[in-house]
């Protein structure tokens, strides 16, 4: 019996199962061919050629140059880069525009720059719309010359919303404002294309497309002004330093050639599973709401908020069924307040303590959205029935 | 992922004593949905009003707030309210065994649910909530913090935190729970809020209203059975009375004195005296 036996993953936008093809692509890294890409032995050489191979499979996914591509630890590590590597290269700017729904990797970055650097920042945080949608004038209005970059998320990790980075580049573009887009959880879910997109900096994370944790990249625009942020050695062409992650990154490049073909699937299949999931919630559980615009949306996300019950309570009670999800409530966070992202949207506490992301993968199935259509009904009725703000109607 | 205890997974999951009590003689609700964690709780006495005889909860919240309401709900059961009064927020993490220290708050949020039906049952007000408000986001007063500092030897802002909520929101209020740990730990010896009452009375103020309870309705019920009581000192919450004619050699003088005499000195003047008869 293996671990993941009566398991139904339904927590892709935390972290995916690595591919099989990943994996068997990773292992003769660690045992065989363990030299080091730098080196100047043919032993050192041939592994510097798989990198280089998976350079250039990663930056065809997101149709950019593979000397674009800067491997990193993780998502995190490429966010912070992007946006101190645009402050140091503008002294003279110290204002940032982002948004009240960023991922902390870039929300608390942005809050904790004054004691990080010395210097007196001004962070703008643009607020949402109730579904979590973006107004494109407030963002407009909101740059200056003053504004070093722009850091606003492709898609949303809790709710799927999907902001319009193609347009949002371009304004900033026009302005002469560099731009910076984790787009962690939308590269490998939905099609990116930054021939057509102009964004200078772009982030993404491995563990989220079937490749490993622990493997990052940032993507960086030619010619975009940038400083380092791990100094060391000349790796990377000098833009990283540190030995390289080697048989993390050759899962990420064999997982960005999957997710080319994987994209179709997530916008056909996945997304069906996804609609007939949140439909069967929505329909068959009084007083469930959907959280994030209905349309404008990545195809595995579903936000669905519970309303009088708590989301942890939920959690553990799918939990005895091998249903593995998430929660923007209070008890889960490890915070005592609900998620940053659905007070920004305005999601009243009724709903927002008891709300439940469900994210799929092209390894779900149409048997495992029917075991928890069958099985949420029952868990949130039976919480409700002790909840004291529960009438019976 | 929290770790918790197999009791506490094992009363979340299978909670006891669910429900809502009808026509109850104490009801008491404590948290609200923006908390994140709400209970109400509601318990039944025996006829002689002596013993819980039965408790039930609601719970809106997490695993360990459902797991304490269950607890508590069990531990009450069979209790005089005298004896249930006396549950503290870790007797209840210690009947699940523990429970992580960032959901402290739970068995928090259990026993003022607990004081608050009590005090429903004795038509008292609870004072916590009329000190003054430190935490806006969860509604904590410096009353609540100092308590809860004193009787868990609280030494840091998370921690008071953890018990409390009170900081856990907007942070606004970090330097003032820092004040007020300053404050509890520079005192030494803690110093005992008083349940009830809103102010501290003198012992002249107690004399004169335990005799006045007494004229107006102990000692007219005591004399219809040839009983009589006569105050003979107070010293702080003790009040010492003798018993006299018929009461001094009944069998149920001890009833007498704790359930009727020291109930209505409860009610009428402050909820924290003990009566106890003369030796002499």
């Amino acid at each position: 019996m293996s671990a993941t036996d009566g398991i139904i993953y339904m927590d892709n936008n935390a972290t995916t199962m690595v591919a099989p093809e990943v994996l068997e692509a990773m292992l003769p890294y660690f045992s065989q061919l363990y030299g080091n890409p730098s080196s100047m032995h043919t032993f050192g050489g041939q592994v510097g050629r798989a990198v280089r191979t998976a350079r250039g499979q990663i930056a065809e996914l997101i149709n950019a140059e593979p000397e674009e591509i800067i491997f990193t630890s993780c998502g995190t590590e490429s966010d912070s880069t992007a946006i101190l590597a645009a402050l140091q290269a503008q002294p003279e700017k110290r204002h940032i525009v982002t948004t009240r729904v960023e991922h902390p990797a870039v929300k608390n970055l942005c809050r904790g720059l004054d004691s990080l650097t010395g210097h007196k920042h001004r962070i703008t945080e643009l607020p949402v719309e109730s579904d979590g949608t973006l107004d494109l004038q407030r963002y407009e209005d909101s740059l200056s010359d003053e504004t070093s970059i722009v850091s606003v998320m492709w898609a949303n990790n809790e709710t799927g919303v999907i902001f319009p980075i193609e347009e949002m580049a371009k304004i900033a573009k026009n302005r002469g404002i560099l731009f910076h887009t984790d787009a962690v959880q939308a590269v490998g879910k939905i099609p990116i294309d930054l021939s057509t997109v102009p964004v200078d900096f772009l982030s993404m994370s491995g563990h989220k497309l079937h490749a490993p944790k622990g493997i990052g990249v940032l993507y960086v625009r030619k010619r975009t002004p940038f400083v380092p942020f791990l100094i060391g050695g000349h790796q990377e062409h000098g833009r990283r330093g540190g030995t390289e992650n080697v048989a993390s990154l050759i899962g990420l490049g064999k997982a960005c050639e999957l997710s080319a073909r994987h994209i179709v699937k997530e916008n056909t299949t996945v997304r069906a599973l996804r609609d007939k999931l949140e439909k069967g919630l929505l329909e068959k559980i009084p007083n469930a709401l959907l959280n994030g615009h209905k349309t404008q949306r990545l195809p595995n996300t579903a936000n669905v908020s519970f309303e009088y019950v708590e989301g942890e309570a939920i959690l553990l009670h799918m939990d005895r069924f091998g249903i593995c999800a998430s929660s923007g409530s209070a008890c889960t966070s490890g915070s005592l307040e609900p998620s940053h992202v659905l007070r920004a949207m305005g999601v009243p506490f009724t709903a927002a303590h008891g709300s439940i992301r469900y994210s799929l993968s092209v390894y779900n199935n149409e048997d495992e959205v029917d075991f928890v259509l069958d099985k949420m009904p029952g868990i949130i009725a039976n919480l409700r029935q002790m909840s004291p703000f529960w009438q019976n109607k | 992922m929290w770790e918790y205890t197999d009791k506490v997974k094992e009363h979340f999951l299978n909670p006891r004593n669910v429900g809502e009590i009808e026509n109850p003689d104490g009801i008491g609700e404590v948290g609200s949905l923006s908390c994140g964690d709400a209970l109400k709780l509601t318990f039944k006495l025996d006829e002689a009003k002596q013993k819980i005889i039965d408790a039930k909860f609601k719970t809106f919240g997490c695993a360990s707030a459902i797991a304490s309401s269950s607890a508590l709900t069990e531990m009450i059961k069979g209790l005089s309210l005298e004896e249930a009064a006396k549950i503290t927020n870790e007797d209840i993490a210690d009947y699940l065994g523990s429970l992580p220290k960032e959901k402290m708050h739970c068995s928090v949020m259990g026993r003022e649910a607990l004081e608050s039906a009590i005090a429903n049952y004795r038509g008292v007000a609870l004072p916590m909530a009329e000190g003054e408000l430190v935490c806006e986001c969860f509604g904590v007063t410096d009353l609540e913090i100092k308590r809860a500092i004193e009787e868990s030897n609280l030494r840091t802002v998370e921690e008071v935190t953890n018990f409390t909520k009170a900081g856990g929101g907007c942070g606004k209020c970090v330097d003032r729970i820092q004040e007020l740990i300053n404050e509890v730990r520079k005192t030494g010896k803690p110093k005992i809020i008083p349940m009830t009452g809103p102010k501290r009375l003198t012992n002249i103020q107690k004399i004169k209203m335990i005799e006045d309870v007494f004229e107006r309705e102990v000692r007219p019920t005591l004399k219809k059975d040839g009983g009589d009581v006569e105050l003979l000192d107070v010293d702080g919450d003790y009040v010492i009375v003798s018993l006299r004619g018929s009461c001094a050699s009944c069998s149920k003088s001890q009833t007498t004195l704790k359930e009727y005499i020291e109930k209505k000195l409860r009610e009428q003047v402050l909820d924290t005296l003990i009566v106890e008869e003369s030796k002499i």
